[in-house]
């Protein structure tokens, strides 16, 4: 990234100030100072944990389509699926080592995300939304059928992961899948900050803002979006070969409408287009699940309906949106 | 898995110690209580209600039974292994109960085996389920239990020469599909065709004009108990294929006890299914159940094959626990539930002792009308019926 200024006195004002915008606040460092604290904090909820953080990492990468290039998809857990599906069969099928896997997983993602997205994002808008929802269906049914390598409706079974580096095995209270997930979500994490405050990422910026005017000025609209949506796919299916391989099965629920959907929900939580919603917005999301299931087996589907439309109603930016309009009600005070 | 096992003998022994001392049993149950399965976990959850409210009093003094129920939200695998996960490792439940479908079963089986907690299957239904862990019991039923018997049946006994298929487009579908066809053609029978269908299709028609065209004499339908089966019988009589000769068989599921009341025109006769369950069950212990059942949640619910299913899981942990005598040994609970004969409201049935699979009676049943009234009306008992699965795929 940019390199903090030596000699801030040489720089006018403006140029010092876009680059302040893009260096690392002390805040920023939170979410992991947490994640690092609830592990010895709690370590009945480990799988719960590396769940959610791989949760945070798919919904980052929506973010980064729908956020940032506004890009509105309801299909997104098509490329979930795809990774978990090749994380999952890569394992089955004997190559038991989980980073090239998870890098497999990726890969295969991105060129899904790399061949849907030349086709669907020639269009927009409503037309767009239903072409994703096509995809993700069309992939549902295929992983339906494909029964002799993805096991179908019942499930991919035997898949068996090789300790990380020969040394970390993944053991039963989740102690491993923890780090692992955490460690990918940061490596996740920096290359999409990286990313949304590169030129590329403000040209995305532009395009959601006005397409018209970086049409006007040049700007490769098209390519630019598919290689967005590309990069997003992939980060999506290293978040599927998470799942795969820290719960050793994968189900037709992967890839699935009810995930996008989840997850486009978890990042409306959180806040959307921040970077940072995903990292509320899951864990919020999830914890809510976890405990209201817990309290109210049968109903608890109703607090979580009634939790959403409050927010929706009363706080459009989601909870980073609220905190955002607190913030701003106790400094327009103090003048 | 093999790495595993480490930690898991480690956390298995603490789980063993704490077991030894403890005069409370855990069972952490797992349904689906949300969701468009919500009314199946329903219907589980309230047989286990029944049956602890009817049993309790027969644990050995000081023990006692409790129940942690999470929701399953559905087949979803990566949410209730972890579930599992925290039954085990945090809330130290003893056995695992429930499971309404396969991959949430099969995802699970793993941790069962490692951590040495038994295994209840209480619905889902795919033969390879009590492979995946020694620990596990099913007391629900197979597809193959009911596909296979009932293709031979319909081949050696009614003299029927040509089968044709039609199920709903899922993993229990195929499963009928081909049970019923290796029965069917194994009796001297022809398959002459077979068609999937969407599992929530709108109209059946299509299909089975087709298979009026092919003029079988006798059709194999699977779909979803409920509204689907209504949907495909009307289409049936609709199309006149009992006046061209095409007799109509197929699981229980064809014709569920709650949606005869939607079916009333059809002819009588015409239709023949077979099932390890019926509500109109004429059995004592049924009959007992039924009564139990109306009394605690009204006249207008009717028990299912999936309440059965629940209903006599409980009474296999129960059964474990009472030969123990309130202790609780996983691997002796095992033994206990091995070879375990019950005397169920859906007649005997017995645990297998090699396969920890369930061995039941099959019905076929005929749909006749008694009293003005459709009803399932059993004509023929297949004994105790092995799953037949295992004899195609024995055991690698």
């Amino acid at each position: 990234m940019i390199p903090p200024g030596k000699s801030s006195l040489k720089r006018p004002p403006a140029v010092e100030a876009l680059i302040k915008r893009h260096r690392l606040r002390p805040i920023e460092l939170l979410p992991w100072a947490i994640a690092v604290a609830a592990y010895f904090l709690f370590p009945g909820y480990l799988a719960l944990g590396a769940q959610i953080f791989i949760m945070v990492l798919f919904a980052l990468s929506l973010d980064l389509i729908l956020g940032y290039a506004g890009i509105i998809t309801l299909g997104h857990a098509a490329f979930f699926g795809v990774g978990a599906y090749t994380a999952g069969i890569l394992a089955v099928q004997g190559w038991h080592e989980p980073i090239s896997g998870l890098i497999a997983a990726g890969v295969a993602a991105a060129v899904v995300g790399l061949v849907s997205g030349l086709v669907i994002l020639r269009t927009h808008g409503l037309t767009l939304l239903m072409l994703t929802l096509a995809i993700v269906f069309m992939l549902h049914e295929a992983a339906n059928k494909a029964g002799f390598i993805t096991g179908g409706a019942d499930g991919l079974q035997g898949i068996a992961i090789d300790p990380i580096f020969g040394a970390f095995r993944f053991d039963m209270f989740g102690r491993t899948a923890y780090w692992y997930a955490l460690v990918v979500l940061f490596l996740g994490w920096a290359f999409v900050r990286l990313l949304v405050h590169s030129p590329f990422g403000r040209s995305l910026t532009g395009i959601r803002e006005n397409v018209v005017r970086m049409h006007a000025i040049g700007t490769p609209v098209r390519r630019r979006l598919v290689t967005a949506y590309t990069i997003s796919a992939g980060l999506a299916g290293v978040a599927g070969g998470l799942l795969a391989q820290t719960t050793e099965f994968v189900a037709l629920n992967v890839i699935s409408f009810e995930l996008s959907g989840a997850v486009l929900i978890m990042l409306i939580f959180g806040g959307v287009g921040r970077l940072y919603g995903a990292f509320i917005g899951a864990p919020v999301y999830m914890i809510a699940e976890d405990e209201l299931a817990k309290a109210d087996p049968v109903y608890w589907l109703f607090w979580i309906g009634l939790i959403l439309i409050l927010l929706v109603m009363f706080a459009r930016g989601g909870i980073l949106g609220l905190i955002d309009q607190a913030m701003h009600l106790v400094r327009w005070r103090r003048k | 898995m093999k790495h595993l096992k480490a930690w898991l003998g480690a956390a298995a022994l603490m789980l063993a110690g704490t077991a030894a001392q403890a005069d409370t049993i855990k069972v952490g149950l797992l349904f689906t209580l949300s969701g468009p399965g919500a009314s199946l976990g329903d219907q589980m959850d309230k047989a286990v209600r029944l049956y602890i409210k009817q049993h309790e009093k027969e644990l050995p003094p000081g023990t006692k039974i409790e129940l942690i129920r999470r929701d399953e939200t559905g087949p979803k695998p990566d949410v209730v292994k972890r579930l599992a996960q925290e039954l085990i490792t945090r809330d130290r439940v003893q056995v695992l109960a429930g499971f309404t479908y396969t991959p949430n079963a099969m995802a699970t089986a793993p941790l069962a085996t490692e951590a040495k907690v038994p295994m209840v299957v209480m619905n889902a239904g795919t033969s390879a389920i009590v492979r995946q862990s020694p620990y596990i019991v099913r007391t629900s039923f197979t597809m193959w239990q009911s596909g296979y018997p009932l293709g031979q049946w319909a081949a050696a006994q009614q003299g029927v020469k040509t089968g044709y298929t039609a199920v709903a487009d899922y993993a229990p579908g195929h499963d009928i599909e081909q049970s019923f066809i290796k029965g069917f053609t194994e009796a001297g029978g022809e398959i002459i065709g077979s068609v999937r269908m969407p599992v929530f299709a709108q109209d059946y028609t299509p299909f089975l004009q087709r298979v009026k065209d092919a003029k079988p004499d006798v059709l194999c339908i699977f779909v979803p108990a409920g509204k689907q089966a209504t949907a495909i019988v009307k289409a049936y009589n609709d199309l006149g294929m009992a006046e061209a000769g095409i007799r109509l068989i197929g699981p229980g599921d064809l014709t569920p006890d709650d949606e005869l009341a939607n079916m009333n025109e059809l002819p009588e006769g015409v239709i023949t299914t077979i099932h390890h369950y019926s509500a109109a069950g004429d059995r004592p212990a049924n009959k007992a159940f039924v009564e139990a059942w109306q009394k605690e949640y009204g006249q207008d619910s009717v028990p299912g094959f999936l309440a059965v299913g629940a209903y006599d899981g409980m009474a296999a942990i129960f059964h474990a626990i009472k030969a123990q005598n309130g202790k609780w040994d996983p691997d002796r609970a095992m033994e206990m539930l091995k070879g375990w004969k019950h005397e169920s409201p859906r007649g005997p049935m017995m645990i297998d002792p090699k396969t920890r699979d369930i061995v039941q009676n099959e019905y076929l049943r005929k749909l006749v009308r008694v009293n003005g009234k459709l009803a399932n009306v059993e004509i023929e008992t297949i004994p105790m019926v092995e799953d037949p699965w295992v004899k195609f795929n024995p055991p690698k």
